[in-house]
């Protein structure tokens, strides 16, 4: 159990060139605290990686610190700050047995007999590569490679901090529910730091207690899933994380109205007027949108209707603006145009993508 | 899916047919003719059988040269090897250093193989040859005219500064294709120095390497041209190597008989080696 917290942490893969947009992961300063099970969520190439390779000690930044439960380890090796692991390609040592792979980390840290034999034994049966223990790790299939990645990663029982950088890819859907549960349920028992990477948001959702979204190499937003569904901080974080993602409308706003598509719709709070330079937009979920049944509201043409299990998606056209509502299974839509309606509560405003909170 | 039947795709081939036979099978079956021949002034010729096949594989000319000839393959091989895998190792995987390094290593490849010898004949020449003046200026009596020894560290040193390139360039090939989360790997399961080499190293350049082995070993089999340039084969026979050998028979001597005959068994030793090498490496990795 350690708390990680990362000190104005910055990062470029080019130790010459300093200009802002060269770095891989901007100045960024966290806290993990001791115990946490994380989620870092983000697309490919916002600097997800780099920052869990800073965290192992693989690279060291260009700027910045690491401390783990307060002492410094900026300047460590990856061996000196024990840490765990998992990459998103499966690593086997192919000349090795699966067994000899498992026991490798600990073999390399003195540990022999016994104490090797016990972790190993209960970490191949988690990962049910109990039967597979006696033979070369040589061509298996991607799964069992991935899985003896894993296993690699969580056999030591006394890392710092367990880090997964997307190892569920290479694995089928099937098999990834149960591995995730498994680390979930894992987490429960050894209360290890462990922090998980991934771009696929209900990876990130069902695993993390907390979730740090990353966009274009810095944090945009950390919080619980609701606060990600409910508030996103960043008109990115709306649109990453739901699915579909947030409407983000481009909006005039005058005080406590905003002008979308020409037409003029009040707000609940008081925004005053930012300036004419800046951006503003005007967010909303499209499961905070309701077809009014008596035609009021914003007009909207109807384009298409996709049912999708639980609840219908229509995609709507508010003069040039696409939106997509969410509307319940059995609900009868109108043909052609309809009108909707915002849930006030539900309407976010956003100054050059950040949100903006407004006054009552 | 109906197959069209025209023997004339025979025409297609025949190019290469005619390349292969001139090139190979002709000058092969030319020897083959020899080796069962007695000839005279060249062109009268009478059937001999296996004699000169008997009189070479009992000849103690022959298991002479034999003997020099593994002991020399065997040293190139455990010299060269080692040293060019550990070269491999230290050279960068990345940056501008990488091409400056390519470069140099191919150098020594780039070396006609009689200039090479021509080379090491100067360097090595003790009373004014840069390696000579210098070994006889600190003391040592070198002279690998006249010794033996000194012909053959001369020779040996020769051929590793020759081709340990080549094993070099072989094994970095082997070793850049690994990727960069091997090593992540290793480094976060707290892997040794010597653990990264024996388990993802080694591992990955068990292909390349045998290839390696496979070219110096026939290589340095059928080496003719450096040894011949640098020492002829002495001092006496010393330095007499199987092809050397072989060549002054058949042109020294015009004994074109003896000379096919032993031409055949040492390419017949030469493809069983190879055959064998192969096959016992390429099983082990089936069965790891």
């Amino acid at each position: 159990m350690t708390r990680i917290d990362l000190v104005d942490l910055a990062h470029s893969y080019n130790p010459q060139t300093q200009s802002a947009g060269e770095y891989a992961l901007k100045k960024t300063s966290l806290t993990f605290a001791a115990g946490g099970a994380y989620a870092l969520l983000g697309p490919s190439g916002c600097g997800k990686t780099t920052l869990l390779n800073l965290m192992s000690g693989l690279l060291t930044p260009t700027e910045g610190a690491i401390l783990f439960d307060g002492v410094d380890v900026t300047l460590r090796t990856t061996e000196q700050r024990n840490i765990a692991q998992v990459f998103q390609f499966p690593v086997v040592y192919d000349t090795m047995s699966v067994y000899d792979n498992l026991a490798f980390p600990l073999r390399n840290r003195g540990l022999r007999g016994a104490a090797v034999d016990l972790r190993v034994r209960e970490i191949a049966a988690m990962l049910d590569l109990t039967p597979t223990l006696a033979r070369k790790a040589k061509g298996l299939t991607a799964d069992s490679k991935q899985k003896i990645s894993l296993g690699r990663g969580l056999v030591r029982a006394d890392v710092s901090a367990m880090l997964f950088d997307e190892p569920l890819t290479v694995i089928d859907p099937h098999l990834k529910w149960q591995l995730r549960s498994q680390l979930k349920q894992l987490h429960a028992q050894v209360a290890t730091t462990m922090i998980y990477v991934t771009h696929d948001q209900t990876e990130a959702l069902t695993f993390a207690e907390k979730v740090i979204v990353m966009y274009d190499g810095a944090v945009v937003q950390i919080g619980t899933p609701e606060e990600l569904f409910e508030h996103p901080n960043h008109t990115f974080v709306g649109y990453f994380i739901g699915s579909p993602g947030m409407n983000v409308l481009p909006a005039t706003i005058n005080g406590k109205t905003a002008v979308v598509g020409g037409h003029t719709i009040s707000l609940p709070r008081f925004y005053g007027k930012p300036l004419a330079s800046t951006r503003t937009e005007l967010g909303i979920r499209p499961e905070f949108i309701r077809i009014s049944e008596n035609g009021k509201g914003l007009p909207v043409r109807i384009k298409r209707v996709d049912d999708v299990g639980r609840y219908k998606l229509a995609r709507v056209a508010l003069g040039p603006l696409a939106l997509n509502v969410m509307v319940g299974e059995d609900a009868r839509l109108p043909a052609d145009s309809a009108g909707i309606v915002f849930e006030p509560g539900r309407l976010h405003v956003y100054v050059d993508g950040h949100l903006v909170e407004g006054s009552a | 899916m109906d197959k069209i039947a025209d023997n004339r795709a025979w025409f297609m081939v025949l190019p290469v047919l005619v390349l292969v036979a001139f090139n190979a099978v002709i000058p092969l079956m030319t020897v083959v003719n020899y080796s069962v021949q007695e000839s005279f002034a060249g062109n009268v010729f009478f059937f001999e059988g296996s004699k000169w096949f008997e009189q070479v594989l009992h000849s103690d000319r022959f298991h002479a040269a034999l003997l020099r000839q593994f002991v020399f393959t065997g040293t190139i091989l455990a010299i060269e090897i080692p040293l060019g895998v550990v070269i491999a190792l230290t050279m960068p995987r990345r940056g501008p250093w990488v091409s400056v390094c390519l470069v140099l290593m191919a150098l020594p490849l780039l070396i006609p193989w009689n200039v090479v010898g021509a080379i090491w004949n100067i360097f090595a020449l003790p009373d004014f040859g840069l390696l000579g003046r210098l070994l006889n200026g600190i003391g040592l009596h070198y002279n690998f005219t006249r010794q033996a020894s000194d012909a053959w560290l001369t020779l040996v040193l020769m051929d590793v500064w020759h081709w340990t390139s080549l094993v070099v360039l072989l094994a970095y090939a082997g070793l850049v294709a690994i990727p960069d989360a091997y090593y992540q790997a290793a480094k976060i399961d707290g892997a040794s120095r010597w653990a990264v080499f024996r388990y993802i190293q080694l591992p990955k350049m068990r292909r390349v390497l045998t290839i390696a082995v496979l070219l110096r070993l026939m290589d340095s089999f059928t080496i003719y041209t450096e040894p011949f340039v640098l020492t002829g084969g002495g001092p006496g026979n010393a330095t007499t190597l199987l092809s050397i050998d072989l060549v002054k028979i058949a042109l020294g001597q015009f004994d074109l008989g003896p000379a096919a005959a032993m031409s055949l068994v040492y390419f017949l030793m030469v493809l069983a080696m190879s055959w064998v090498f192969y096959t016992v490496m390429t099983q082990g990795e089936a069965r790891t």
